[in-house]
């Protein structure tokens, strides 16, 4: 044990040299005297780098508005929450905080004033960073400018306005505990594992949602309907959607940090996770993360046959869908729908096009939608949006044909499903 | 001579190499803007004419620093039209610059102007709210910051024609409302306020029945002496 703790600390310790040495926040002067003062700037920029790594700045920063002022609305299916100030502003934000109440809530989910955090804070995920990590972020948090600008009220409906009813769902769904590194896997695929477990809080849209709002740990991963966003976040351990089994290290890495790869690219809700965080990652935490999700064992979200209606159903769409590829699609997908690598992406063979759910296909044809532009693909290539053009049975047809053709083994795609889609928010 | 050769040629090897290394599995996409803004084009035409749909507007020629504006307002949510929200939600600053600029230096024809379908009193009304403004109710004439051409001005005041009566409509209505805002001081905002419904309509349907200017481009900037100080000029 206590070996394993020593391994993660030397890993900290190069990733914190490797910032260093990027000259994030440090001049050669300050190494070489080692400086009063010298430490707290090294754990701000290592806390500001693992700030990231957690994505605190998706929902505590209005885009385009003062960094971490909060107050980003939230829809949830219980009502809207309105994320809180955590800049170090001593009334309305996180500046009367210690590092113990910062470690607490992260840990725990409790406010230093006692009250439970709803579960939309992903402390179930938060619980297994370490002490040292949380006190950086905390030393980081705190060294941003403050900013006075007091909380929204949550506007939750009853009975979910009611925090004691959160006992209930701790209950079920949170296990307090820091992360502990799995035995016998290597220092690289516990990294990656402690990341994606852990700041990462990937499971909070990429394992099922049920009905109270809780994620289930028996089904971790494997995949689900984004509440209220009407996005299907793709189970990572099934190969036939987002599972990584199949990819080579190279194609997972350049998806996280870059937003495209020669197997697909990112879009929706993961364009933002890719935009403000994960480009910001070193070389060797994106590839560990790619060593463990690519270790992820396979299970759940298996294609079912289609029935014998939905054959009829592609049989009626079918010809159509293709007539509508070759006029719409083609000159950037190709005839065969091996698109060109990796700026306009492959439709055969490629999970998202073809997995159970068709919600992700339907929309970015009714939508479009740009990668993030990210510091190593800065200029991205955009899907154009298809809403104004395509009617419903178009848009049905075409998602039906690539779902299906050159060896595609997705379902056929009904008028009806395109028609309740056309209604998605687009925020 | 000797030693010019041999660099020559090591050179050639590397740019080989790179060459396949580009070419390995396959083509690529062109690497043109033309080929990076097709998402733009669906709406907004592949030069950026508009279309026949009302509410997509031309976007050909209009200064760089005013498609800019508009860009990053889109993205971070102060113009609000949730499908260009969402396209535009996390692309950078750099690259957003530089769609505008494309569109910027775009010059296709216009369409033929709208036949309006308003009475000639109010299109009478809207060329003098255009051309002379209503100093009784302190609303300056649209030329006096877009240009006597009405093709705006460099950097960042578009110019009025080409679009259609309900586009134009909408965005006054918008200003007027406060769904469409600008950097502070927000002169659109306040010229709108000053606007009856009335005014509207008849600045719309004027400005959409107007022929293709001349001359596409917008004036130099510091051409005009404008009346107001506008906060998305700055910079």
């Amino acid at each position: 044990m206590s070996g394993v703790r020593v391994h993660i600390f030397q890993t900290i310790g190069r990733r914190a040299f490797a910032l260093f040495c990027a000259g994030a926040a440090l001049s050669m002067g300050a190494l070489a005297s080692h400086a009063a003062g010298t430490h707290d700037a090294n754990v701000v920029a290592r806390g500001e780098y693992l700030a990231r790594a957690g994505d605190c700045i998706a929902c505590h920063t209005v885009p385009g508005d003062k960094l971490f002022a909060g107050g980003r609305p939230m829809a949830t299916p219980f009502g809207t929450l309105y994320s809180p100030n955590i800049s170090p502003d001593k009334e309305t934000g996180i500046g009367k905080w210690t590092a113990d109440q910062f470690y607490a809530m992260m840990h725990t989910g409790y406010s230093p004033d006692g009250s439970l955090l709803y579960p939309a804070m992903p402390f179930a995920a938060y619980t297994k960073v370490t002490r040292e990590d949380s006190d950086a972020i905390f030393a980081y948090l705190t060294s941003v400018p403050p900013v006075r600008l007091a909380n929204r009220a949550h506007d939750m409906r009853f009975p979910y306005n009611n925090r004691s009813l959160l006992l209930g769902w701790r209950t079920l769904y949170f296990r307090e505990g820091e992360f502990t590194p799995g035995a016998g896997q290597s220092a690289e695929w516990n990294r990656g594992a402690y990341l994606i477990q852990g700041l990462g809080h990937c499971s909070m849209c990429h394992t099922a949602i049920n009905a109270l709002g809780g994620s289930s740990e028996s089904k971790a991963f494997e995949g689900g309907l984004i509440p209220m966003q009407a996005w299907y976040a793709p189970s990572l351990t099934s190969n036939t959607e987002a599972g990584l089994g199949d990819w080579s290290i190279e194609d997972i890495t350049n998806l996280l940090r870059t937003g495209v790869s020669r197997r697909g690219a990112v879009y929706g809700p993961m364009a933002e996770v890719v935009y403000d965080s994960l480009q910001y990652l070193s070389d060797d935490d994106i590839r560990a993360m790619a060593v463990y999700l690519k270790s992820l064992p396979p299970h759940g979200g298996e294609a079912s046959p289609p029935s014998a209606m939905a054959s009829e159903e592609k049989d009626r769409l079918y010809p159509l869908g293709s007539k509508i590829y070759d006029a719409q699609c083609a000159t950037c997908h190709g005839a065969k729908g091996l698109g060109k690598l990796p700026e306009f992406p492959p439709l055969a063979d490629n999970q998202s096009i073809q997995m159970t759910s068709s919600v992700n296909p339907i929309r970015m044809v009714l939508n479009g939608g740009y990668p993030p532009g990210t510091s190593r693909n800065p200029r991205p290539y955009g899907m154009p949006p298809f809403a104004q053009s395509l009617s419903d049975e178009e848009v049905a047809a075409v998602v039906t044909f690539i779902r299906t053709a050159w060896g595609n083994h997705g379902t056929p795609v009904s008028v009806r499903e395109v028609n309740d889609l056309r209604s998605a928010p687009l925020n | 001579m000797r030693y010019r050769f041999k660099w020559l040629v090591a050179l050639l090897v590397i740019m080989a190499g790179h060459a396949l290394a580009q070419d390995q599995g396959g083509e690529h996409a062109p690497d043109t803007m033309q080929a990076r803004v097709l998402a733009c084009a669906a709406c907004h035409g592949q030069q950026g004419q508009g279309t026949d749909n009302d509410y997509f507007p031309r976007l050909a020629g209009k200064p760089a620093g005013y498609l800019y504006n508009q860009l990053v307002a889109f993205r971070d949510g102060r113009r609000k039209y949730p499908p260009m929200n969402y396209l535009l939600a996390y692309l950078p600053d750099a690259y957003l610059y530089q769609i505008a600029a494309y569109f910027a230096d775009e010059r296709p024809p216009f369409s033929a102007p709208t036949i309006s379908s308003v009475s000639g009193n109010v299109l009478a009304r809207g060329q003098v709210l255009v051309t002379r403004g209503d100093p009784d109710h302190r609303v300056p004439a649209c030329a006096s910051c877009h240009g006597s051409a009405l093709t705006g001005m460099e950097p960042a005041i578009p110019g009025l024609l080409g679009l259609h009566a309900d586009y134009i409509s909408a965005q006054l209505g918008a200003w007027r409302y406060g769904t469409r805002t600008a950097t502070a001081p927000d002169c659109m905002r306040q010229v709108a306020a000053r606007l009856t419904e009335s005014d509207v309509t008849a600045i719309a349907a004027w400005l959409s029945s107007r022929p293709a200017p001349a001359d596409l481009a917008p004036v130099p900037r510091g051409t005009v002496k404008m009346p107001l100080a506008c906060g998305s000029e700055a910079k």
